[in-house]
């Protein structure tokens, strides 16, 4: 078993009108089985409202099944005992980057975690000068956190889970509410905890540029997964992403026109150099 | 506007007084106000202002910052500072007399005894919050509170409610001021109309703010439980407070100002 | 000539420690008509500029001028300027307050004193120019997806019947298909009523298929001002600031070098793919 493993995954909630009468019930997630491995990169793709979101809080024990089971760690996360621990080796990082930093400064803020866990006080300087190196953000440390870009705050919330020393961490639309340099700042975070600290990533989006670097994609659409694969498979299908509310780089997008126009190139061309050789230049 | 509001806003710097133990900074605070209503001699004061000044000085905080505190209560000293003015009795000749006003030279003393206070009183107060992280606040707050745990007082939820709403302030007075000119931009008009026209112009910026500041406690509660948050049990701590031998010293100073202070106003009343 | 800026700049908390010039004396023309791609960094002084456009804030040096009136003179009429020069902030769906959708588009127009008939008709216009389906029109604004509140937020500033649009990244935080809906309608809306537009935005990409003019803005300063393609000519000075051009002008520079004889000024995938087939002799 992997380190994160859902079977079967339903989360349902009840809709109601203001007087409280159930209006109908909206199934977010459907039928979702996944086995992630210890030290993957994925990333979970879809549109607003796709249920992406709704699936990550599933494995921080944030929401509960209301059909099917999610391990992490082989811990079945409906199991309260296993509660904290799950929530210790899970870290989540949210989107919007105000609303999550609890400390005033920046280095209190990625001490919060170890100091719920009770780790003590000599250790918790440790972790924290080292969160705060792996995410750039050593420097930064005595600041408050009103004073930081937006991804200079997010890399502190990703500090703030690595302090934990979580064996995989969600990020949950975490460049949603950033500007492109923000962005980049954050993905190669990310990208530095999954090569560096081999913590496991599930990286959830619908900026496409971001999802290059994964080992494996799982798009979504309407709670269930709709496609699955490689990067390189999934940009090989330009039509269905568009179907799906989303769409690719402009390097795969050119290469996918021009096979219409009838070139002979391959499909999923992720970068420019291999669009140069697919037209033999 | 909104950023004038220099009380809970904390000035980044290295000084004695950032580094002092907040319970030493928070029990000098409360002595210092309570000096100002011992005092009642213009001799106090000087002996008041002297301290402050030589505080303000340690903390390397520029002095500017704390007159931006003050701007946020000039109509709060204007009120006070003319109802003394006005209202208190006085006996012998009225220094001035028109209309239904009178002011004595009793009304004077009062009224410039109290800007002083309050002037000091606020000026204290921010020396505190200014060098001082709410955080580090919160858990003087909450260390000194620590016995009435044993009477079921939830301290550690107060320090911990204390300290958000100290980090969330700024970000929701920067909203205020952003849905307020968004609203604005719509042709909502915030300042004319009478009492209850402007009462009513709020709800437009009121509503959204509420929604917004649900919205954020929702995420907020969600971030800290998915860090493992759950209350003050078996909790450590990253900044333990532990008095050190300057902490006793400005115990000291903190005695002797108000010895000071006693004699001053036994000797002199 | 539609909006003047002349010398402006704009100083926060001048006179403190925290000194921080946003603007530095900006000279610009906004003819009638225009759409305009507002380009730059968080922090480029963009956001502070398009709240001068409307009166929000007062220049601490420097004049603006509005069809041919300086818009802080004692006797300009700042609501009318505020109808006139529409403003859409960035994500404006947080400012809807109304107990249903139709009543808070209607909050506009009811500020500048219209007639109740009026009023509904210009929300209701609005509501269409956004593409909202009138199922949605007596719903709480609360209950919609994110992208429908955006639009139902956007309608909000349209029902003033503006003629200039300012949009602050009406894009922020959708996804694709959401960000191409919602940039289409504003394309549409110009073409069927010739507005001005002014689309504030971080990304090269979005813009560069709908407007006729750039304005890159970098420390509070105007750094280039030119039709698009003569944008992505300087994409060397644009990356020097910590932007790009789009990726597909990049493609196209790489194409070149490898001997493709294609022309430079290309800013979308379909003019490459044009571009492309012709060099290869398709």
């Amino acid at each position: 078993m992997g380190i994160i493993k859902t079977k079967d995954l339903v989360f349902e909630y009840i809709r109601r009108d203001e007087e409280g009468n159930v209006e109908g019930i909206t199934r977010a997630v459907d039928e979702v089985s996944l086995d992630i491995q210890a030290g993957d990169f994925i990333a979970i793709l879809g549109h607003n409202g796709s249920g992406k979101s709704t699936l990550a809080k599933h494995i921080n024990a944030i929401l509960y099944p209301t059909e099917g089971t999610v391990w992490v760690d082989g811990m079945d996360t409906s199991k309260e005992e296993h509660l904290w621990e799950i929530r210790q080796e899970a870290g989540m990082v949210f989107q919007n980057p105000d609303n999550q930093i609890i400390g005033q400064v920046v280095e209190e803020d990625v001490g919060f975690g170890p100091e719920n866990l009770g780790v003590p006080t000599k250790e918790i300087w440790e972790r924290v000068e080292e969160s705060l190196k792996a995410v750039g953000m050593y420097e930064f440390r005595k600041y408050s956190p009103n004073k930081l870009s937006g991804g200079q705050k997010q890399r502190v919330s990703i500090a703030g889970v690595i302090a934990m020393h979580p064996k995989c961490i969600v990020l949950d639309e975490p460049t949603a509410m950033l500007d492109p340099n923000g962005r980049r700042e954050v993905i190669r975070a990310v990208r530095a905890l999954n090569d560096v600290e081999g913590i496991t990533v599930v990286l959830i989006t619908h900026y496409m540029e971001e999802i290059i670097y994964a080992n494996k994609v799982f798009v979504m659409d309407k709670g269930s997964i709709a496609m699955e694969g490689t990067p390189r498979k999934i940009f090989s299908q330009v039509e269905k992403l568009k179907e799906l509310r989303l769409d690719v780089p402009q390097v795969t997008l050119l290469a996918h026109e021009l096979k219409k126009g009838g070139l002979d190139i391959p499909d999923g061309i992720l970068t420019t150099k291999e669009l140069i050789t697919a037209l033999g230049l | 506007m909104l950023r004038d509001i220099t009380l809970g806003q904390y000035y980044q710097t290295d000084s004695v007084i950032h580094r002092l133990d907040p319970r030493v900074k928070l029990v000098t605070t409360l002595c210092y106000l309570i000096s100002l209503f011992i005092v009642d001699h213009w001799i106090g004061y000087v002996i008041a202002g002297l301290f402050l000044l030589l505080v303000i000085k340690l903390s390397k905080v520029p002095f500017k910052f704390m007159v931006r505190g003050m701007r946020a209560i000039v109509f709060l000293l204007v009120i006070a500072v003319v109802f003394n003015l006005f209202l208190t009795p006085g006996e012998g000749e009225p220094l001035v007399a028109f209309w239904k006003l009178t002011i004595y030279k009793e009304g004077v003393r009062l009224a410039a005894f109290m800007a002083v206070r309050l002037v000091f009183l606020i000026m204290g107060s921010s020396v505190m919050t200014l060098t001082t992280t709410p955080n580090n606040l919160t858990d003087a707050i909450e260390k000194l509170l620590g016995p009435l745990k044993a009477l079921k007082v939830p301290v550690h939820e107060i320090a911990m409610m204390m300290s958000i709403a100290l980090r969330f302030i700024p970000i929701l007075l920067e909203e205020t001021d952003k849905i307020m000119k968004a609203q604005i931009a719509r042709g909502a008009d915030f300042e004319s109309g009478n009492l209850i026209k402007k009462a009513k112009s709020l709800v437009p910026l009121l509503v959204p703010l509420f929604i917004s500041a649900f919205r954020r406690a929702n995420d907020l509660a969600m971030a800290m439980e998915a860090r493992c948050y759950h209350g003050g049990e078996h909790r450590t701590k990253m900044k333990p407070l532990i008095y050190q031998k300057r902490d006793m010293i400005a115990y000291g100073m903190v005695v002797g100002y108000l010895a000071v202070c006693v004699v001053c106003g036994k000797v002199l009343w | 000539m539609s909006i003047i800026l002349d010398h402006v700049s704009h100083i926060y908390e001048s006179g403190t420690a925290m000194e921080f010039a946003a603007l530095k004396d900006i000279n610009l023309v906004i003819p009638d008509g225009q759409f305009i791609g507002l380009i730059g960094h968080t922090g480029s002084g963009k956001s502070t500029l398009v709240q001068h456009l409307n009166g929000l804030l007062k220049p601490t040096d420097g004049n603006i001028y509005y069809k041919g009136a300086d818009i802080h003179d004692h006797d300009f009429d700042k609501k009318e300027l505020r109808s006139k020069v529409g403003l859409v902030f960035q994500y404006p769906e947080h400012q809807l307050f109304e107990i249903d959708v139709f009543t808070d588009v209607c909050f506009g127009p009811k500020n500048l004193g219209l007639s109740k008939k009026e009023t509904e008709l210009r929300a209701y216009a609005a509501l269409k120019q956004v593409g909202l389906e009138d199922d949605y029109f007596y719903q709480s604004p609360f209950d919609l997806s994110g992208g429908q509140k955006r639009r139902v937020a956007i309608a909000g500033v349209l029902a003033m019947k503006p003629e200039v649009l300012i949009l602050d990244e009406p894009t922020a935080g959708l996804d694709p298909k959401g960000r191409d809906e919602i940039l289409d309608q504003v394309a549409k809306l110009r073409r069927e009523t010739g507005i001005t537009v002014i689309l504030v935005s971080h990304s090269m990409e979005d813009v560069a298929k709908y407007v006729d003019r750039i304005i890159v803005m970098n420390k509070g300063q105007i750094f280039l001002d030119h039709e698009p393609k003569e944008v992505f000519r300087h994409y060397k000075e644009l990356e020097n600031i910590g932007l790009a051009a789009p990726q597909v002008t990049y493609i196209m520079q790489a194409l070149k070098a490898k001997g493709l004889p294609v022309d430079m000024d290309i800013t979308t995938v379909e003019e490459a793919k044009t571009a492309i087939l012709k060099a290869l002799g398709r």
